[in-house]
């Protein structure tokens, strides 16, 4: 036992110590705090250049102009269509929208600019034209604003979840965006750490380290300490990117929103400054939607599948490591191991998404060798206690098999040396006795 | 020390051991002869529980061989490697403390270590910074750092150039001196002359030949002598001996004959200096390598 403890301490601390393994769990959530900034950025400003827009209303239906909006800033022109189109033909940057005197009876309206309109910018104006175009119909059928006030409805649907423990908010979105981005997670890093169990072993074997450690601990002890000392790693990248992203994540939000609370004093009357604080920008949505995920509950279970499906497959890849010379060697054994991976990544984000209730998703997320992945999928729709309970028990259960076919094999092919090695003779190494 | 007992070794359709006993001594330097693939590396392999035996038992100090048994057996592999990207001293803690010594006990024995072969200033460079010859100085090290009792190298010439291998050589028989016991497996007979007491040969999975270098030697002592002399023999046919090969240049014949059974070589001796000028007579004795090439011929 101790001397287990000496290699996993020997496998956690040379992988940490590198400078790739700082790198990498730097770079990540300052990647994740990149994007999610310029997000911000790009909803706070809406482009550089926000295109001056000219009107020419000969309906006359429009005289109350449009607002300035984020995408578009709008003023009157007194000029007619015919100077207004030589207008954009000398300057680029202008724009110039044509409200025809026929509007009301079909006419089309007419945007001209050198450069095309975002579509930002076209679905500012339809909405605030067919706004005051409905208000006017609605006039003009007799009914007024403050009549159309009253009736216009304004229904909303708030998800709650209601459990025992009682009811509270949820927003099904972020807590299916984590599902999947676990999911992804956990796909990825069977891969990165299985692969680097993988290495690591062929690294062993072909330096011939492998012989001097083995008579000092069994091969068994080595290709476990091997695998948690990777495991362990692995479960410390995560930490810190979720730590790390977590702190610049609020120190992020932290600037932006005051940024955004002095934009908005020098914009809005006081009276509408809280409503916008808490409703404006996709930036908000997000950090509203991430607190409302139940974090307690998915992180413990992504850590626990992560985990499981970790010491299952890197096992598998274990066995590869032992049995061949070379990284080129490995890929005809690669397959039965990548496949129900590939499989279940693509059953999750096609089937399981859609159909999270059906028996197949149900036994996906099950059995030992897809459960990993397509438990996180289902995770948001809700899985009953039971069947997590039963998957966790079926994937440790899982681990311990190919863990015990794989030392099998490892401890015949650690020793092997420059021979070429197929499935049958595999097979042999696994049923020879100790 | 070390009882093997009648150890049989079966692979898928292969029978690299086969009934193999042998007894090694206390503070002997022990030869495991064979050619390559004849089993020595599969024997050693199970000496040091790496792999067990299908038949047969191994007794170490009397005790049957069991986990307790790694600290006290150092083993240096035919195959010889270290972690390329790891820090010597750091590497060398870790296969010591894997022997089960103590981080303090590790760090004071490598100290000594490291002086004594004069390698004190290597302790942070990494494995890859070394030459080969560097490396084996300290694969070396990694084999007899936690003192053990018996040690085993496995062809441990292989590689080594002529200074490190005399170093090494020097070094292995200042730690028998000191009480441990040394098995070397090697197909280098040079070595075995030089430094064995016993030897056991194995061939094609079998024991075929074992016991003191110099019993060994003595019987394969064939009655064979070297003689040279001036002069001229007359007659040269005698019952005392047969003439194997002849030999002259200028005045000097040179002889190989076998003294048949009955007679010595003071008769040989009797018979040769009323006629002719005797200036050798030497007994051939077989080297361990014509005795191993005849082993393995039959």
């Amino acid at each position: 036992m101790n001397k287990i403890l000496l290699i996993i301490k020997r496998e956690y601390f040379s992988r940490v110590k590198k400078k790739s393994f700082l790198i990498m769990t730097f770079l990540v959530p300052m990647l994740i705090i990149g994007m999610y900034a310029l997000i911000f950025a790009l909803s706070m400003k809406g482009g550089d250049n926000i295109p001056a827009v000219e009107v020419i209303d000969d309906s006359g239906i429009f005289n109350k102009g449009l607002e300035n909006k984020k995408s578009a800033t709008f003023s009157k022109s007194e000029l007619t269509l015919a100077e207004a189109k030589q207008k954009v033909i000398k300057n680029e940057d202008a724009f110039v929208l044509y409200i025809p005197a026929d509007i009301a009876s079909g006419g089309t309206i007419e945007m001209f600019s050198q450069k095309k309109a975002g579509l930002s910018v076209i679905s500012t104006i339809e909405n605030q034209l067919n706004d005051q175009m409905r208000t006017k119909l609605l006039a003009d059928a007799g009914i007024d604003a403050l009549t159309l006030d009253k009736i216009k409805p304004k229904l909303s649907v708030v998800s709650k979840e209601l459990t025992l423990e009682g009811e509270k908010d949820s927003s099904s979105g972020a807590a299916m965006a984590v599902g999947f981005a676990a999911a992804i997670l956990i796909y990825m890093s069977l891969f990165i750490y299985g692969i680097q169990v993988m290495r690591g072993i062929i690294e062993e074997k072909t330096s011939r380290i492998v012989e001097v450690v083995i008579s000092s601990v069994k091969p068994f002890q080595l290709m476990m300490g091997k695998i948690i000392g990777i495991g362990l790693v692995g479960l410390t990248q995560f930490l810190l990117w979720i730590t790390l992203s977590i702190g610049l994540m609020t120190i992020a939000s932290q600037i932006i929103f005051k940024g955004k609370m002095d934009q908005i004093k020098s914009e809005m009357p006081m009276s509408k400054q809280a409503a916008a604080v808490n409703s404006d920008g996709p930036g908000m949505d997000i950090i509203k939607a991430v607190q409302t995920v139940n974090w307690p509950y998915i992180l413990p279970v992504f850590i626990i599948f992560f985990l499981g499906g970790y010491m299952l497959y890197s096992a598998l890849f274990a066995a590869v490591g032992s049995a061949v010379d070379s990284d080129t060697e490995t890929q005809q054994f690669m397959l039965p191991i990548t496949l129900p991976l590939l499989f279940t990544y693509i059953m999750s984000f096609s089937f399981i998404v859609n159909n999270p209730d059906s028996s197949l998703s149900f036994w996906l997320s099950i059995i030992p060798f897809t459960s990993p992945i397509a438990m996180m999928v289902r995770l948001p729709f809700g899985v009953p206690n039971w069947e997590l309970a039963l998957s966790i028990v079926l994937l440790i259960g899982g681990f311990i098999f190919t863990t015990w076919v794989a030392s099998r094999i490892y401890r015949v092919g650690i020793l092997m040396y420059g021979k070429k090695v197929s499935f049958a003779e595999l097979g042999k190494w696994f049923m020879y006795k100790e | 020390m070390l009882s093997i007992r009648n150890i049989v070794k079966q692979y898928a359709n292969h029978r690299a051991l086969d009934n193999v006993s042998i007894e090694i001594e206390q503070g002997s330097v022990f030869g495991l002869l064979g050619p390559n693939g004849a089993g020595k590396t599969s024997l050693i392999r199970i000496i040091n529980q790496i792999t067990a035996p299908d038949q047969g038992e191994i007794l170490l100090n009397g005790e049957k061989l069991n986990p307790s048994h790694i600290s006290k057996i150092g083993y240096l592999p035919e195959e010889r490697g270290l972690y390329k990207k790891m820090e010597i001293g750091e590497q060398m803690l870790y296969l010591a403390q894997l022997k089960g010594l103590s981080k303090t006990d590790a760090t004071a024995r490598i100290r000594y270590w490291f002086e004594k072969m004069g390698i004190q200033s290597w302790w942070n460079k990494k494995v890859e910074d070394l030459s080969k010859g560097m490396q084996q100085k300290v694969q070396f090290i990694a084999t007899v750092v936690h003192d053990p009792e018996l040690i085993i190298l496995d062809e441990p010439f292989s590689g080594f150039d002529p200074v490190n291998a005399q170093l090494i050589t020097n070094e292995i028989l200042e730690l028998n001196q000191k009480g441990a016991t040394i098995i070397f497996s090697t197909h280098r007979m040079e070595s075995v002359e030089q430094l064995c007491d016993s030897i056991a040969l194995i061939h094609k999975s079998k024991k075929i030949l074992d016991g003191k270098v110099k019993d060994i030697k003595n019987l394969y002592r064939n009655n064979t002598y070297r003689i040279a002399y001036s002069g001229i023999l007359n007659p040269v046919e005698t019952p005392l001996f047969n003439i194997n090969e002849e030999k002259k240049d200028e005045e000097v014949t040179h002889l190989t004959i076998q003294i048949n059974p009955g007679y010595s070589s003071n008769d040989v001796l009797k018979f040769l200096i009323p006629q002719v000028q005797v200036t050798e007579l030497t007994e051939i004795v077989p080297s361990m390598n014509d005795i191993f090439i005849q082993n393995v011929k039959n």
